[in-house]
């Protein structure tokens, strides 16, 4: 059982002057998974990867690496890599050398050496500039010689402090894919951190959501996305319209004034609930046909889709669809069950999901008068 | 972009002007004494005698070397410290090393005979104790002492404003590649550095060779360096002025070729000297 955890974070908490920055953390973290970090900024994502790599050691808990205890072993002796945000290559050093530091460092004869080195530049398509100045390489090739140099060493464990976050969007798209494959290749753990979503759903095995030095949620992507635990995961992750809801009976939920047939269980009759209902799931349809009545009081065309806001008693909804709607339309919409998610009650309940100040944006900058002026 | 560059010149022009009076036209009158003798006729004479000198040469070189040396020394472990204390402890030391070059050298060299002399501070002391009086100023330590006490802090500055700008992940980089502290040192901070202590030795190195009047005070006027020499002649009236030049320009050439094999230690990677 233990051997399939190759790094567990126990009951850790972290503090910076007086200001907790993780709170009573707990993770498994399984061999040869690719597991994310996600979050925004400051919600602890970083710092639990600098305490996976030995740079910070917890005020309380324990970091276990293979089934043993690894506080307080320093950073240079642990078999984790790390790649840096800002890629942290030495700039004193070509491309080789870059690569070939840690090697070096074990003293690897150089004939070993210069296999290794090959082969890891191979890997990352940079054979060929071996004898470049870091400074003239480009940030899609200065990533690519930060991760050669990190996985030189073999790791059993690759750390990924948001590695993609200055790269464009097109590159970005590109490393993606290609960490990835360099995953599978090697066939080792990859914990990666970044606040991007996107990036998060399409790479990872299992997402890890963050918030507040806590963990809101851990689970694959498409759990995450279908059956957020409350409403920051739900709103992190992708849109979400988030109403207050009464959940009447099993598989039976109110809200906006209407009741709805839903596939959760196992709430307290008439229990308070928040409801999840994401924009792509709603269907626009006459009013007489509709679930739910509202007015149209924002259309923007986003190339896919057309996103619409649509005011239901005051509460503004956000829809995706691809039929063409206009402002002040009245429309119906229609809910399927398995478009509704039903989650308990949190501290974040009424904080996130209403799209009022979102359209009143729209607003602001489509109104021409207001431009001009 | 004419009218750019034709302001570019207007400002620069006070700069041109004053390093054309006070650094080119004293050039060119040196290099005219040095090549005329007293009745201003074009001579070689004055740099052939110079093989007169050669000891004073050596030994202003020798001295100059070790007291870089021992600053370099000296220098280096307390600027890498100084990076690793909170950010107000490092301006505080700056503060303190810097103190003393709000003095005049002269003063402070002064200074050095009243705690060096055989009646100074240090023999009270040990006569107190009843060792001594150690024979402490007029020796060659003496000016070794003086030279490394007042060129110290150009040695930390330069050392230190390098090392403080190394990157915090340059070094977290290395502790995860595996590199334990002395490999760290030998593979990335001193490499890093190497800008730093190239020029601190630079301007440790040049002040310290043609430097005077440190030699006189505490050498006791034993040990003449070639400074003291240019100093002695220039004193001696205006018949002595061809000689002092005639050093004054075979020292120079002599820094600037010291200057040149140092840049082309550095130009290979970390690109030239910071001063």
């Amino acid at each position: 059982m233990q051997t399939e955890n190759i790094v567990q974070l126990k009951d850790i908490s972290v503090t910076f002057d007086g200001e907790t920055v993780l709170d009573n953390l707990s993770l498994d973290i399984k061999d040869k998974e690719f597991i994310t970090f996600l979050g925004p900024s400051g919600c602890g994502k970083t710092t639990t990867l600098r305490l996976i790599a030995g740079f910070l050691e917890p005020d309380t808990g324990d970091v276990i690496f293979e089934g043993k205890k690894i506080n307080g072993v320093p950073a240079y002796k642990r078999q984790v890599n790390t790649i840096f945000q800002r890629y942290a290559l030495f700039p004193h050093l070509n491309v080789y050398e870059n690569v070939a530091f840690g090697l070096r460092v074990k003293k690897l004869p150089n004939d070993q050496i210069k296999e290794k080195v090959t082969e890891m530049l191979k890997l990352v398509n940079l054979s060929g500039l071996e004898k470049r100045s870091i400074d003239t390489l480009s940030g899609g090739q200065q990533q690519r010689v930060a991760i050669a140099r990190a996985i030189a060493n073999h790791p059993k464990v690759l750390l990924l402090d948001e590695p993609l976050a200055a790269l464009d969007l097109k590159l970005r798209k590109d490393m993606q894919k290609e960490l990835k494959k360099i995953q599978e290749q090697l066939g080792i753990t990859f914990i990666f951190v970044t606040h991007d979503q996107e990036e998060a759903l399409t790479m990872s095995d299992r997402v890890v959501v963050m918030d507040g030095g806590k963990i809101q949620q851990v689970g694959t992507p498409q759990d995450i996305y279908n059956e957020p635990q409350n409403a920051f995961v739900a709103d992190f992750i992708g849109e979400s319209n988030i109403v207050d809801g009464v959940m009447l009976k099993d598989y039976y939920v109110e809200f906006s004034g209407a009741k709805f047939d839903c596939l959760d269980k196992g709430f307290e009759m008439n229990e308070l609930v928040d409801v999840v209902v994401r924009p792509e799931d709603v269907d626009i349809v006459p009013v007489d046909k509709g679930m739910l009545t509202g007015v149209v009081t924002s259309v923007s065309f986003l190339g896919v889709h057309y996103e619409i806001i649509v005011d239901i008693g005051g509460f503004k909804w956000m829809i995706q669809t691809t039929d063409e709607h206009f402002v002040d339309d009245k429309v119906g919409l229609y809910i399927e069950p398995d478009a509704i998610h039903i989650m308990k009650k949190s501290e974040y309940s009424g904080l996130y999901g209403d799209y009022s100040s979102y359209s009143e944006e729209i607003d602001h900058l489509s109104d021409p008068e207001e431009v001009a002026e | 972009m004419n009218k750019k560059s034709f302001g570019n010149k207007l400002v620069a022009c006070p700069y041109i002007v004053w390093s054309a009076i006070f650094i080119i036209v004293p050039l060119v009158i040196m290099a005219y004494f040095a090549l005329t003798d007293a009745n201003g006729v074009f001579t070689l004479a004055n740099l052939a005698s110079l093989g007169r000198y050669k000891k004073a040469f050596a030994i202003s070189i020798v001295y100059a070397v070790i007291s870089t040396v021992i600053t370099l020394l000296l220098a280096y472990p307390m600027a890498y410290f100084m990076t690793k204390l909170k950010i107000s402890s490092q301006k505080m030391i700056m503060m303190i090393v810097m103190l003393p070059m709000w003095m005049n050298f002269l003063i402070r060299t002064y200074s050095w005979i009243s705690i060096l002399a055989n009646t100074g501070i240090i023999n009270t002391v040990l006569g107190k104790l009843g060792i001594g009086p150690l024979k402490l100023i007029n020796t060659p330590g003496a000016v070794i002492l003086g030279m490394v006490y007042d060129f110290i802090p150009y040695m930390i500055l330069p050392i230190y404003s390098v090392m403080s700008k190394i990157d915090n992940s340059l070094l977290e980089a290395s502790d995860d590649l595996g590199a334990n502290a002395f490999n760290k040192f030998k593979r990335v901070i001193f490499p890093l550095s190497r800008p730093g202590v190239i020029s601190g030795i630079t301007m440790v190195f040049v002040p310290s060779v043609s430097t005077f009047y440190i030699s006189q005070k505490l050498g006791g006027n034993k040990t003449m360096l070639i400074g003291d020499t240019i100093e002695y002649f220039y004193n001696s009236g205006p018949d002595y002025y061809n000689i002092a030049s005639a050093i004054s320009l075979i020292l120079m050439v002599l820094i600037m070729l010291s200057l040149f094999v140092m840049n082309r230690f550095t130009n290979d990677e970390s690109g030239g000297v910071v001063i």
